[in-house]
C-alpha cells in the first residue's frame, strides 16, 4: 500500500503544470468567495485535495477555516467559485464526507453511548428505530476496534475524555466510509499526548480507509510529520501547496499584508508578526510553488 | 384474609366505569408522556415542557367556556405555542429560553381572564382545579379515541424521526452535515411535546403534567445507558406511576381526613419523586460503567 505521503510526493512530482482536474481529486475548491452580511468572509480560496492526502487547514481564530468547511459540508451558500466532492456538487456528494464538529456537549447523564453514536453515523438520517441486526453491530465493533475506541464502547459519550470523545466522533464519521474526512479544531482542548495520538490515528485511517483528510487547527506544529500539504489562510485568504513552499516568510507576508517571519527552532515552526519596519512584500514572487495544486491555475495569495 | 388482591383494589375498582376510563386514558398518556419526556430530557427541553404545559392552561380554560372537551383546548393551544416557539427561534440556546418566556408569559395572562370567566359565568364549578390538577375519574368515555388519535401522532412522531432526532440532540452540527432538516426535527419534538403535556394535563392537571414528561425519564437515564432502553423505561415507569395512583386514589375513598378520596395527581407525582430517588440511591454513577 503506498502511503498518502507518497502519493501526493508522486503527484506534485509528476505533474508540474499539466491542464485538467486530476481524475483522482477528492476535494477541488475553485475560486471560493463567501459574503456574510455586505462583508467579504472568503476570498478566492483555491485548492484540491486528491485521495487519501492529508492536509492541514490551519489559521487562527476568524481566519475563515469553520466557514470553509461549511461551504464543503454545503451548508454555507457562495458568493462566487465553485466546490465539487469527487466531480459531485456539494449537495451530491455530501454522502461521501465525514465530518468531526469542533466540540460535543452533552451531559454525561444522557444515555448515549459510544456504540450509539458510532451506529448513527451508519444510519443516523434513516427514519424509524433501529432494528437490532448482527450486521450493524459488526460494523460497529470493527469500526470502534479501528479507533482503539472498543474498550470504552459501552460508556456514555458525555463521561468520556477529551480524547475519548474525538475517536468516537472519528469512528461516527468514517463508519459511513467516506472519501473526505472533515475534522474541525480536532486537537483544540486536547492535551499534547491525547493529541498525538489522534494525529497517529488520523494518519493511519487515512491510509487503511483510502480516505482524504482535511484538519483544521490553529497550530501546525503537530500536524507537521503527518501533512501532505496545507491550506494556510489568513484573513479569509489562503495560500496552499507542500508545506515548505507555503511556511515562508514572503508567502505568509503577502497572505497577511503585512510583514511576518517564520522560524524554524528545532523542527518547530513559528510564524511571528514583524516589527513593522522594513515591510517588505515582495512584487514579483518567483514562488510558482505555491500554486494551489498541480495541475490548477497558479494560485495568488494576494488579489492584486 | 382470604382475598389478598382485595387489600390493594378496593371492591368495585375494575368494574367501575369512570375508573376504565381513567385508566385507559391515564395509562395511554402516560406511554406517550414518558416516550417524548425521555427525548425532553435528552434535548435540554424540560423547560419548554414546562412552558408548554403552562400554555395548555389557557385553551383548558377555554374549553369550558365553549363547551368542548378539555383536551381539544390543551392540545390546540400547546401545538400553537410549540409553532410559535419554533417561530421566535426556539433553536438557540438563548433565544431558546426567550421565546418560551414570551410565549409562557401571554399564554399565562389568556388563562388569567379565561378562569376568571369560567368562575363568574360558567356554573361548573370547580373548572380551575380539573383544568390544574387534573381529574381523570370524569373523563368521559367519548374522549378515548381523541386521547389515541393524539397519542399516535405523538408517539408516531418520536418513534418515525428516532434517529434524526437523536442524532440531533446529540449535535445538532452532526445532523446538519448528514442532511437532516434539524429544524423541521426540532419542531417535530415541540409538537410532541405539546402533545404529551396536553395528554397527561388530563389526567393529572397542566400543573402536574411535566412532573409526569421529566420524571420518568429522568428515572430512566439513571437505570441505562441505551438510548432505545431509556425511552421504553421512562414509558413503562410513567404508566406503572399512573396506574398504581389511579387505584390508591381509588383506595383513599375511605382515607382520612373527610373520606373524600386523595387526588390522583397526588399520588402518581408521589410515586415518580419516589422512584427517581430510589433510581439516585440504588444506581451506581450510570457515567462510568460500561453497558454492551
Amino acid at each position: 500500500m503506498i502511503s498518502p505521503r507518497a502519493r501526493a510526493a508522486a503527484s506534485s512530482a509528476n505533474s508540474p503544470a499539466t491542464d485538467s482536474r486530476s481524475s483522482t481529486d477528492v476535494l477541488v475548491v475553485d475560486g471560493a468567495c463567501v459574503r456574510l452580511g455586505g462583508r467579504e468572509v472568503l476570498h478566492d480560496i483555491r485548492f484540491s485535495l486528491g485521495s487519501g492526502q492529508f492536509v492541514g487547514l490551519i489559521g487562527s481564530n476568524g481566519a475563515g477555516k469553520t466557514t470553509l468547511l461549511r461551504v464543503i459540508l454545503g451548508l454555507q451558500a457562495l458568493a462566487a467559485g465553485h466546490v465539487s466532492i469527487a466531480g459531485l456538487s456539494t449537495a451530491a456528494g455530501r454522502k461521501l464526507v465525514g465530518y468531526v464538529p469542533q466540540k460535543i456537549q452533552l451531559d454525561a447523564d444522557m444515555p448515549v453511548r459510544a456504540r450509539d453514536l458510532v451506529g448513527l453515523g451508519l444510519d443516523g438520517n434513516r427514519l424509524g428505530i433501529p432494528l437490532p441486526s448482527r450486521r450493524r453491530a459488526a460494523l460497529v465493533d470493527e469500526m470502534l476496534a479501528a479507533v482503539d475506541a472498543d474498550k470504552f464502547a459501552g460508556r456514555r459519550v458525555g463521561s468520556l475524555s477529551g480524547g475519548e470523545q474525538q475517536r468516537v466522533m472519528i469512528a461516527h464519521a468514517l463508519i459511513s466510509k467516506p472519501r473526505l474526512l472533515l475534522l474541525d479544531e480536532p486537537l483544540a482542548n486536547l492535551d499534547i499526548r491525547s493529541a498525538q495520538e489522534i494525529i497517529a490515528l488520523l494518519a493511519k485511517v487515512s491510509t487503511q480507509h483510502q480516505v482524504s483528510v482535511l484538519i483544521s487547527a490553529h497550530d501546525m506544529n503537530p500536524l507537521l510529520p503527518v501533512m501532505d500539504r496545507i491550506v494556510y489562510m489568513a484573513a479569509g485568504q489562503a495560500a496552499s501547496g507542500p508545506t515548505e513552499q507555503v511556511v515562508r516568510g514572503d508567502v505568509l507576508s503577502r497572505l497577511y499584508g503585512s510583514h511576518v517571519d517564520v522560524i524554524n527552532v528545532h523542527g518547530r515552526v513559528l510564524v511571528v508578526a514583524g516589527t513593522g519596519e522594513g515591510l517588505e512584500v515582495p512584487a514579483e514572487p518567483d514562488d510558482a510553488g505555491v500554486s494551489v495544486d498541480p495541475g490548477h491555475d497558479l494560485h495568488q495569495a494576494d488579489p492584486s | 384474609m382470604s382475598d389478598p388482591l382485595g387489600l390493594i383494589f378496593a371492591p368495585g375498582f375494575f368494574e367501575s366505569s369512570p375508573v376504565q376510563a381513567a385508566l385507559i386514558a391515564g395509562g395511554i398518556a402516560a406511554l406517550v408522556s414518558g416516550v417524548v419526556g425521555a427525548f425532553t430530557v435528552l434535548r435540554g427541553q424540560s423547560y419548554a415542557g414546562h412552558a408548554l404545559a403552562d400554555i395548555s392552561v389557557t385553551g383548558g380554560s377555554a374549553s369550558f367556556l365553549i363547551g368542548i372537551s378539555p383536551l381539544w383546548g390543551f392540545a390546540g393551544t400547546g401545538v400553537f405555542a410549540a409553532g410559535v416557539m419554533d417561530m421566535i427561534g426556539v433553536r438557540k440556546p438563548r433565544g431558546r429560553d426567550l421565546a418560551t418566556g414570551i410565549v409562557r408569559g401571554a399564554g399565562l395572562g389568556l388563562a388569567a381572564l379565561f378562569l376568571y370567566w369560567d368562575a363568574t359565568t360558567t356554573n361548573t364549578s370547580g373548572v380551575a382545579i380539573t383544568v390544574l390538577f387534573g381529574s381523570p375519574f370524569t373523563i368521559s368515555n367519548g374522549v378515548i379515541p381523541l386521547v389515541a388519535a393524539l397519542s399516535i401522532v405523538a408517539l408516531g412522531i418520536v418513534l418515525v424521526g428516532y434517529r434524526p432526532l437523536l442524532l440531533s440532540s446529540v449535535n445538532s452540527d452532526l445532523a446538519v452535515a448528514r442532511g437532516i432538516p434539524v429544524r423541521l426535527v426540532g419542531l417535530a419534538c415541540l409538537i410532541a411535546i405539546a402533545l404529551a403535556v396536553a395528554l397527561s394535563a388530563l389526567t393529572i392537571g397542566t400543573i402536574l403534567s411535566t412532573a409526569l414528561l421529566v420524571g420518568p425519564a429522568a428515572t430512566a437515564l439513571r437505570l441505562t445507558s441505551r438510548p432505545g432502553w431509556a425511552t421504553a423505561l421512562a414509558g413503562l415507569i410513567a404508566v406503572a406511576a399512573t396506574w398504581l395512583g389511579i387505584v390508591l386514589a381509588y383506595d383513599s375513598f375511605t382515607w382520612p381526613p373527610k373520606h373524600h378520596g386523595w387526588p390522583v395527581s397526588f399520588f402518581v407525582v408521589a410515586l415518580i419523586f419516589a422512584g427517581y430517588l430510589l433510581a439516585q440511591l440504588a444506581g451506581r454513577d450510570p457515567g462510568r460503567r460500561q453497558e454492551r
